[in-house]
């Protein structure tokens, strides 16, 4: 099917949004677009970090999502407690392929869960003699910690425990940095006011660790990737090719980090920054703080790749920036080949997609390298410089979403009849039952790394599998017409 | 008789855990079973019955235990003058936890356990004196105290607090069965209190039901952990008592308040000579100004 137009776009969202009582239509028309390339800024198109309205079923999660599970839960020497309740880090426990090394439980704790356990009297009684005993515990039992993180969930915030005097009181006996974070769940209308809160927390109780001690030795090559959550193992994709064009990355945040490389950041030359939703904050801090610049860059796809490395490597020397050459040129072989075998088997697929934090734009390149089109693209929880971002990287007259709701995001598909999805877990056995080819984008569907030279070869083939592979010819009916099998995929949607 | 559930609220420190012990004690000396249950962290509500300092209350117990789950009834009623069953809900010390969920929990705990036995004649809820959240409102909620009464005196802020208390009973009362059964005059003595009182009762659509006079009597027995009707039984202050006592027996009339406007308040309290009137002229002039000018 041909893309639409712009105005078949327009007519398309004014059809989704008819069925919506006048305030839902009024407030969700905001947060629906069709690009236009020729906007400077997002704000003349789209609204987003708005409150989601009730009964839409957004797929959005909470402060306490963005600090535990997004940007402080991969560091890996850290024991982070889920403080509070026991469910909030239960059910969110190891479900995010923040790949690490280490042994688990000895020296590394990314897929523990570490809980307060509240139960009646500790609400009624406060929480702060608790977590001070389950401290004290846990320099027992794990004594080979790094550093405790305290992730409040909405209780802490209600019977307004002290949980900054605790930390202080557990930093002074144990001798390691305790890091109180504020992320009750309640606060904001996303995660993302809890990436920010936990990037203020990294700022307040870690960044100063080192400041005045010039015992680590740098280099004039020293750099940070900042926002590499290491799902499928990213980061270490990421990595090799930032060492190999010259640099010396002293810090990766927060997928397979420390502790102790983010105290070692404020001494580098350059944070490079993936996710810059999710670690834009911490960034512009150092920035003003430590005069370190920052630069996004994007390590999904050959095309994006070359272009991000030499863009990085221009703000060094002429060593790095030969190396970055070098890296290009070491790895292209290995990229053709991918694109040979696979843009034939993909060439002109329509792709829609609805993500997290950078992915609805970042991976457009990537598929455009097969030689897809992403027709659709929208965030859970982006702010308006994400939309910025996007309109440059989409086509004109292609549908934007933000906050999609349930109802949206299947009429959409419906209407503009993608080839593939790529969303979250939630989405999947929808947009499968309808006959279509989903790939999970949060967690890459249990594989990975997708960034990286070694990451594309295997989004390529992660593609081909799903787009390609036989059983969606089984899904319809024999029995059943062209014509026929349409209204029945629609009725059972 | 079936059981009456009644609450009783008012501004901080005017008087309602005096007031209800002795009311207390005098509808148990006319024969009623009672039990008051105390829904303040201070956990003073029963005292004076028990002769003790505070009772050990239901969440001190159950942080003791472990959960609530592990008591038994029995841990946590107890038996003082009259018969009168007394329970504390307790709570945290000030500035820590959340004593709102403490209330919730000790009446939800009382409720499963039965402390509600067909026996009763009366409940008495004691509540802190602002219902600053929803676990100071749980005696009002649906199914437990169908009668409020407000503990008030003469006093510009006792009469604020009695009419914000009003508000309050219209939102539950509207959904449920909780009614306004009056006002309590405690009094302080100030200039034709209980005129004021009748006045504003009536204001809000009920009554004044008794004007309880000040009597040092009150303090003697305080002092000695008794209530004025089991250390003076003959004190005039003990009848006093005993007639707030008959008169709450009695009522019939519940209803649903209408509380008034703060306009409609001051110039109730104007008319009785409590507040001035207002000279807008003065307002955000500081006292340079007023020098200058």
């Amino acid at each position: 099917m041909a893309a639409l137009t712009k105005e078949e776009t327009e007519a398309l969202i004014q059809e989704v949004l008819e069925v919506y009582p006048e305030q839902a239509r009024k407030d969700r028309a905001k947060h629906l677009a069709v690009n236009d390339q020729s906007l400077e800024k997002s704000n003349k198109c789209i609204t987003s970090n708005r409150k989601s309205q009730p009964g839409v079923m957004t797929i959005r999660g909470c402060a306490y999502a963005g600090s535990k599970g997004v940007v402080w839960g991969p560091v890996k020497d850290m024991i982070h407690i889920s403080h509070g309740p026991v469910g909030c880090g239960q059910y969110s426990r190891a479900g995010r392929r923040n790949y690490y090394v280490g042994t688990t439980g000895v020296n590394t704790f990314g897929t523990m869960n570490f809980t307060s356990d509240f139960t009646e009297k500790d609400i009624v009684f406060g929480g702060d003699k608790k977590l001070a005993k389950i401290m004290t515990e846990i320099e027992e039992l794990f004594p080979l910690n790094k550093g405790i993180s305290i992730q409040s969930e909405c209780p802490i915030g209600l019977i307004g425990d002290d949980i900054e005097a605790v930390a202080k009181k557990a930093n002074k006996e144990i001798g390691k940095p305790v890091v109180p974070v504020r992320c009750e769940g309640f606060r904001g209308v996303s995660q993302s006011l809890g990436h920010h809160i936990a990037n203020d927390a990294i700022r307040d109780w870690v960044l100063e660790n080192r400041d005045g001690d010039d015992s680590f030795a740098t280099t004039p090559y020293d750099v940070a990737v900042i926002g590499d959550y290491n799902i499928g193992g990213d980061a270490w994709a990421s990595r090799t090719l930032l060492e190999e064009m010259g640099l010396r990355v002293v810090a990766q945040w927060s997928g397979d980090g420390t502790i102790a490389e983010m105290e070692k950041t404020p001494k580098v030359k350059l944070n490079l920054i993936h996710c810059y939703r999710s670690m834009n904050y911490i960034a512009r801090h150092m920035e003003e703080k430590y005069k370190i610049p920052w630069i996004e860059y994007n390590f999904f796809g050959p095309t994006k790749i070359a272009e991000s490395l030499r863009k990085i490597a221009a703000l060094f020397d002429e060593t790095i920036q030969a190396g970055a050459e070098k890296v290009i040129a070491k790895y292209q072989a290995e990229y053709d080949a991918v694109i040979a075998k696979y843009k034939p088997r993909l060439q002109g697929k329509r792709v829609m997609l609805y993500v997290g934090g950078l992915r609805p734009r970042h991976v457009i390149g990537a598929y455009e390298d097969l030689g897809m089109e992403v027709v659709g693209t929208g965030y859970e929880f982006a702010h308006n410089d994400d939309y910025d971002r996007t309109i440059k990287e989409m086509g004109n007259a292609t549908l934007i979403y933000d906050d999609v709701t349930g109802y949206e995001f299947e009429e959409f598909v419906k209407k503009v009849k993608p080839d593939l999805i790529g969303s979250g877990i939630k989405e999947k056995y929808i947009f499968q039952k309808m006959g279509i080819p989903f790939r999970q984008m949060h967690s890459w569907d249990y594989s990975g790394p997708y960034h990286g030279y070694d990451g594309f070869a295997i989004f390529a083939r992660d593609m081909d599998m799903t787009l390609n592979n036989p059983c969606w010819k089984q899904v319809k009916a024999p029995w059943k017409t062209a014509e026929s099998s349409d209204v029945a995929v629609a009725a059972s949607a | 008789m079936a059981l009456r559930q009644c609450a009783i609220y008012g501004k901080g420190g005017i008087g309602k855990s005096t007031t209800t012990q002795n009311l207390v004690s005098a509808l148990a000396e006319l024969g009623n079973k009672v039990m008051i249950v105390g829904c303040d962290p201070k956990a003073d509500s029963t005292r004076l019955i028990l002769h003790a300092k505070a009772q050990t209350t239901i969440m001190s117990l159950a942080a003791e235990a472990g959960s609530v789950e592990d008591l038994e009834l029995e841990d946590v009623l107890k038996v003082g003058y009259g018969g009168i069953k007394c329970v504390e809900s307790g709570g945290p010390e000030p500035g820590v936890g959340c004593a709102g969920r403490g209330v919730i929990t000790a009446i939800n705990f009382l409720e499963e356990e039965g402390a509600y036995d067909d026996e009763l004649d009366f409940v008495f809820y004691d509540v802190l004196g602002d219902v600053v959240c929803g676990g100071f409102a749980m005696p009002i909620r649906e199914n437990k105290a169908q009668e409020i009464y407000i503990v008030c005196s003469g006093e510009m802020m006792a009469m604020y607090a009695a009419n914000n208390i009003a508000k309050g009973i219209v939102k539950y009362a509207n959904s449920g069965s909780v009614r306004l059964a009056g006002l309590i005059c405690n009094s302080r003595n100030t200039a034709r209190e209980d005129e004021l009182i009748s006045a504003l009762a009536a204001k809000i659509g009920t009554t004044m039901i008794h004007f309880v006079p000040r009597d040092n009597v009150v303090q003697r027995a305080e002092i000695r952990r008794m209530t004025v009707i089991e250390y003076e039984p003959t004190a005039k202050q003990a009848d006093e008592y005993r007639q707030l006592a008959m008169k709450i027996r009695d009522n019939k009339n519940f209803i649903i308040p209408t509380p008034i406007t703060m306009d409609e308040l001051e110039e109730l309290m104007m008319e009785f000579g409590i507040l001035e009137q207002e000279d807008e002229s003065i307002i955000g002039v500081t006292a340079a100004a007023e020098a200058g000018a």
